[in-house]
């Protein structure tokens, strides 16, 4: 097997060495019950090129995009992914290597992310971002955790329209603590309803996404102001982190803890996972982040270098006292995006956010034109909601025979909004295929 | 004799990304605008995001820089361990990059998203195989990820036993990462020693057991590289007050095909794809650390699961007492396919690639115990632990060794970890390593200790040839700059 | 690190087992870490202390120091009510590597029972028990 280097000879030496008969003598020690009683039953080895056929057999049971217009987001997100991008990330030096605790050795790593670092924060108007999160659910969760910590209160307020998977994500992270979520409900307008807030007592956090899952900009700057009179810290969450290439960023409003998924910069969609867990916060508050950071620094001859550092937060150190328990993190995924935002750079990324946006509002209107109803009023990016007629479940299903994936239901997530599809409209689709989906879905 | 691969060569300056680049640049090919402009009210739009605009070139020739500064297995041995640095087959990035997968929304509807249902169901079943366990779930994204699932798992159970239990016990050899999933969950760890051969002894468990205690999170085999032969008398005592025995999967690689975890007395194991299974580790990520359980436990796992109905897949959250979610979809299908890929590959020659992994390490554990002090003198599995007891005498740390290592063109082992044994380095050289590879790692290593007796400073200046000497990390620490 | 006798451990001064130091200054008494805790510790990076006002038993852990690698715990040789804290370790946490017994010290506390200060350590014991840690 081509993974195996060892010949025979190789292994006849090396016994000799050991001082073993065979392979299986170095197996002494395991007590004859803890052993396998039989061969392991797996299908046999395939070669590269068995392997091929068969992977590409299971890939042709896919709606690969090229083929099928899929005018979905939800936490998943179609952009462009630049060639450049693509070979970058491919080099071992990158993909083979591991955590960078030697930093002599792991520059590349380094730099490269303290370089992430450097553009998250400024992107989203923060003082300092970590080295990656799992996701962007898994950050939201973190998130809360951190404002617990830090106010030493042990409630959180979640908007309903943080994204249905994420909210789920952050019960099960409370779910064997004495933490508790209290939901903040939607207004008609699609935006988070704050009377509420007042009367849920002392909390740690306000949490909101935005643009929500409804893909609805939220009023930053007055949410923060009403959770800061709470005594409370202003978490803001995000799937689609494109919107920031266009709206005020959440620092700029007054976020104390900003987390999201950056699948958007240069990260395949790939079936939902992996993703990049975005996550920033401000200098006053480092000490209680979780995640790996890199910090700058020098060697014994002054040059310029990076390291991890502030580890006595980590796992590694402080065990059952660790901010948090991750090791393994997102690292390649926020390479790609920090290859992607310097591809992309300022200008680039605000005309892209541009393009999402408005091709979006072509949709949008285009469907209002042909008598669809856009419940929600509030300003959106390149995601909206839109109320079909009852029945359009087999409209949806007759347009997949056609390869147009129609938006994604709403029902399942909130029962309240039956006959309602979620749409999302990136720079991938062109006018073309929305003039075909108006053409199919007009009552 | 063949040479070292550590040599010296031209290393190339690169600035940081903001130190580059003109206004104006542009790296990425905007798509072409086939839609008018619709302008947002102007107090909803920010400042354009001050990030560094750069041409194409220069985005590649800074990255290209960047990488040769690294050191990844593809470029030489990478022994560190409870890591499994083993090699990443190229044809599992291919199958990962196909657009049918990489292209691939997570809600399409079931219809169109077979392949991948088919391959996560098939994985499922795989590893269940190769672990001796009933069910599986592939959507914990890292192994501590999958630990807080087992954690969570033993919450459930035993909330649902009606008897909520507050304490976990874990050994000292434990990974970091253990006493903090089990904190993160709410459990109180309880420390436990392990005996003078560096394994659990029963008496030791039994005396810290009660109806208070979860139960036990245990490495095996564990991180001093040892088989914790004692396991099944564990388990029962664990049992016998109604705790549960997690398994931390971690050190897999020495027991694929050998060791069935169900018969073991385990019943909560989680898996490392991005160790055992051949998935890269990205410089520190994504990996995938899937968790199996015995029969009994399968309905607490988290949803949505993967079901068979005919013959197509589903998703289904229709397991009322499942602890939830830990992914915002159904973990890093990227890496599942990888891993996929690599057990189709191997098949069998899984139990073939864990004996030589064991093999290995014990080679280069006999080849190195006269120079470097072994603390536990006995067959090891697919790690050997050493410390640097008989360097004091010449003022040579183990820190000092490893850096000296890399001028010779090997990465580090892992340092100062199992705490148990001070100054630590443990070594895992994992299957894909060559005879002739751990010759030459032997050979520098047994370098090394001669220049800590004849020549220490070169050691205690090493590395000379890396990019950059020893950093300062207290002043990084002290005055933290993490952005620029 | 050090050897033991190098170890520098004044004689008017008492020790508890956890390696901080207690000296008793009128109706105060002055809180820091020994000389070999700092040298064991290494480069210190961080210190947590806790707020003037606050008050702690002997033996509760009061706060934290940190090094590149390593977090340790810090517990009351005596118990009392925080009077002062050393706000200059929050710029320069070397001091305490530097004069672990002036200039790096920890708190002031108003002692509750000024005779905890009795079943510390004198300069001579503390050795001992170091040197048996080694």
């Amino acid at each position: 097997m081509r993974y195996l280097p060892h010949t025979e000879e190789d292994i006849e030496e090396m016994l000799k060495t050991v001082g073993v008969a065979n392979l299986d003598d170095l197996y002494a020690a395991i007590p004859p019950d803890c052993g396998s009683k039989r061969e392991l039953r797996l299908p046999p080895a395939l070669t590269e090129w068995e392997l091929d056929s068969h992977m590409a057999g299971l890939a042709a049971k896919m709606a690969a995009s090229s083929e099928y217009k899929v005018f979905i987001g939800a936490g998943s997100y179609e952009h462009y992914i630049p060639e450049s991008v693509v070979q970058l990330l491919a080099r071992s030096e990158f993909v083979t290597a591991y955590t960078p605790y030697q930093p002599e050795m792991s520059q590349g790593t380094l730099q490269a992310i303290y370089e992430y670092q450097t553009l998250v924060a400024r992107f989203l108007g923060m003082e300092a971002a970590n080295a990656s999160m799992y996701d962007g659910a898994s950050a939201l969760a973190e998130a809360l955790l951190m404002s617990i910590r830090i106010s030493r209160k042990n409630t959180v307020a979640l908007a309903r329209t943080v994204h249905p998977a994420y909210r789920k994500v952050v019960q099960t992270y409370f779910s064997s603590t004495n933490y508790r979520v209290v939901e903040v409900p939607y207004l008609g307008n699609g935006g988070i309803d704050l009377s509420v807030l007042p009367a849920q007592g002392d909390l740690a956090a306000v949490a909101v996404q935005s643009p929500n899952f409804f893909g609805c900009v939220e009023d930053l700057k007055r949410i923060g102001e009403a959770a800061h009179e709470a005594g409370a810290l202003l978490v803001v969450c995000f799937s689609e982190p494109l919107a920031y290439g266009l709206l005020k960023n959440p620092g700029s409003q007054g976020a104390d803890i900003v987390c999201g998924e950056g699948q958007s910069f240069g990260i395949p969609q790939s079936f939902g996972g992996p993703g990049l867990g975005m996550f920033a916060s401000n200098m006053k508050f480092v000490r209680n982040m979780p995640g790996r950071l890199v910090g700058l620094s020098k060697d014994r001859n002054a040059r310029r270098g990076f390291v991890l550092t502030l580890a006595t937060r980590e796992q590694h150190i402080r065990r059952e006292k660790a901010t948090s328990n991750i090791c393994t993190n997102g690292s390649l995924c926020a390479l790609a995006a920090a290859m992607y935002l310097a591809s992309a750079g300022g200008t680039g990324l605000r005309e892209l956010a541009e393009l999402n946006h408005d091709k979006s509002e072509y949709l949008k209107f285009e469907l209002t034109r042909a008598g669809v109803n856009l419940p929600f009023s509030a300003p959106t990016f390149n995601e909206f909601v839109a109320e079909f007629p009852a029945g359009f479940a087999s409209t949806h299903e007759r347009l997949v025979k056609k390869k147009i994936v129609a938006g994604l239901p709403l029902a399942a997530f909130y029962p309240e909004l039956e006959n309602h599809y979620l749409l999302c409209v990136t720079e991938t689709r062109s006018k073309t295929d929305m003039d075909l989906l108006v053409r199919e879905v007009r009552p | 004799m063949k040479e070292f691969p550590g040599d010296t060569g031209l290393i190339l300056n690169e600035p940081l990304l903001w130190e580059k680049g003109r206004r104006g640049r542009c790296g990425m090919s905007l798509p072409r605008r086939d839609v008018q402009p619709s302008p947002l009210p102007d107090d909803l739009i920010g400042e354009v995001p001050d990030l560094p605009e750069l041409s194409e070139v220069e985005v590649v020739r800074h990255y290209t820089r960047l990488s040769t500064w690294n050191f990844g297995v593809d470029t030489g041995m990478y022994p560190l361990g409870s890591c499994t640095m083993k090699y990443n087959p190229k044809t599992n990035e291919k199958q990962a990059a196909l657009p049918g997968f990489a292209g691939a929304h997570p809600f399409l509807p079931a219809r169109l998203a077979q392949g991948a249902l088919t391959l996560m169901y098939e994985l499922e079943l795989l590893l269940a195989e190769i672990t001796g366990m009933d069910a599986v779930s592939l959507q914990p994204a890292a192994g501590a990820q999958g630990e807080l699932t087992g954690m969570l798992i033993l919450h459930a159970y035993h909330r649902n036993s009606g008897s909520p239990r507050t304490k976990i016990i874990v050994p000292d050899t434990a990974h970091g990462t253990n006493p903090a999933s089990a904190a993160l969950c709410g459990f109180y760890p309880v420390n436990v020693r392990s005996n003078e051969q560096g394994i659990l002894a029963p008496e030791a468990i039994a005396a810290v057991m009660d109806e208070d205690v979860a139960g036990i999170m245990i490495t095996n085999p564990n991180t001093l590289g040892l088989f914790e032969e004692n396991i099944r008398q564990i388990a029962e005592i664990i049992h016998r007050k109604g705790g549960l025995v997690y398994c931390d999967g971690a050190n897999m690689n020495a027991v694929m095909g050998t060791v069935h975890s169900g018969d073991s007395g385990i019943d909560v194991q989680h898996l490392n794809l991005h160790k055992t299974f051949s998935t890269p580790h990205g410089s520190g990520g994504p990996g995938s650390g899937p968790v199996c359980v015995r029969k009994d436990l399968e309905p607490f796992l988290p949803v949505p699961r993967v079901i068979r109905q005919g013959d197509e897949f589903a998703l289904s959250d229709d397991f009322p007492f499942s602890i939830g979610k830990l992914h915002a979809f159904y973990g890093n299908f990227g890496v599942l396919v990888k891993a996929y890929s690599y057990i189709l590959s191997m098949g069998a020659e899984l139990k073939t690639a864990s004996s030589y992994a064991v093999l290995n390490a014990n080679y280069v554990k006999e080849k190195l115990k006269d120079v470097l002090h072994l603390p536990y003198d006995r067959p090891c599995m697919h790690e050997c632990v050493f410390s640097d007891r008989f360097q004091k005498e010449w003022k040579v740390s183990t820190l000092d060794m490893v850096k000296r290592l890399m001028d010779y063109g090997f990465h580090p082992p892992t340092i100062y970890f199992p705490l148990v044994v001070p100054g630590a380095i443990m070594i895992e050289p994992t299957e894909t390593e060559s005879k002739e590879d751990l010759d030459l790692f032997i050979d520098a290593i047994r370098s090394i200790v001669r220049e800590a007796e004849s020549k220490p400073e070169l050691i205690t200046e090493a590395p000379k040839r890396c990019r950059v000497g020893r950093m300062d990390e207290t002043e990084a620490a002290r005055h933290p700059c993490l952005t620029g | 690190m050090k050897e033991i006798s190098e170890v520098n451990l004044p004689e008017d001064i008492r020790y508890n087992e956890s390696h901080e130091w207690a000296r008793l200054e009128g109706d105060s008494v002055r809180i820091g870490i020994s000389d070999y805790a700092q040298d064991s510790l290494g480069d210190i990076t961080y210190v947590e202390l806790p707020q003037v006002g606050d008050v702690f038993h002997k033996g509760e852990e009061f706060g934290t120091v940190e090094s590149t690698k390593a977090v340790s715990e810090l517990f009351m040789p005596v118990g009392g009510e925080v009077t002062a804290v050393n706000t200059d370790l929050a710029e320069a946490p070397e001091l305490i590597n530097q004069d672990p017994y002036a200039a790096g010290w920890l708190l002031v506390v108003k002692p509750e029972a000024p005779e905890e200060m009795e079943s510390l350590l004198k300069s001579e014991a503390y050795r001992e028990m170091v040197g048996g840690l080694e």
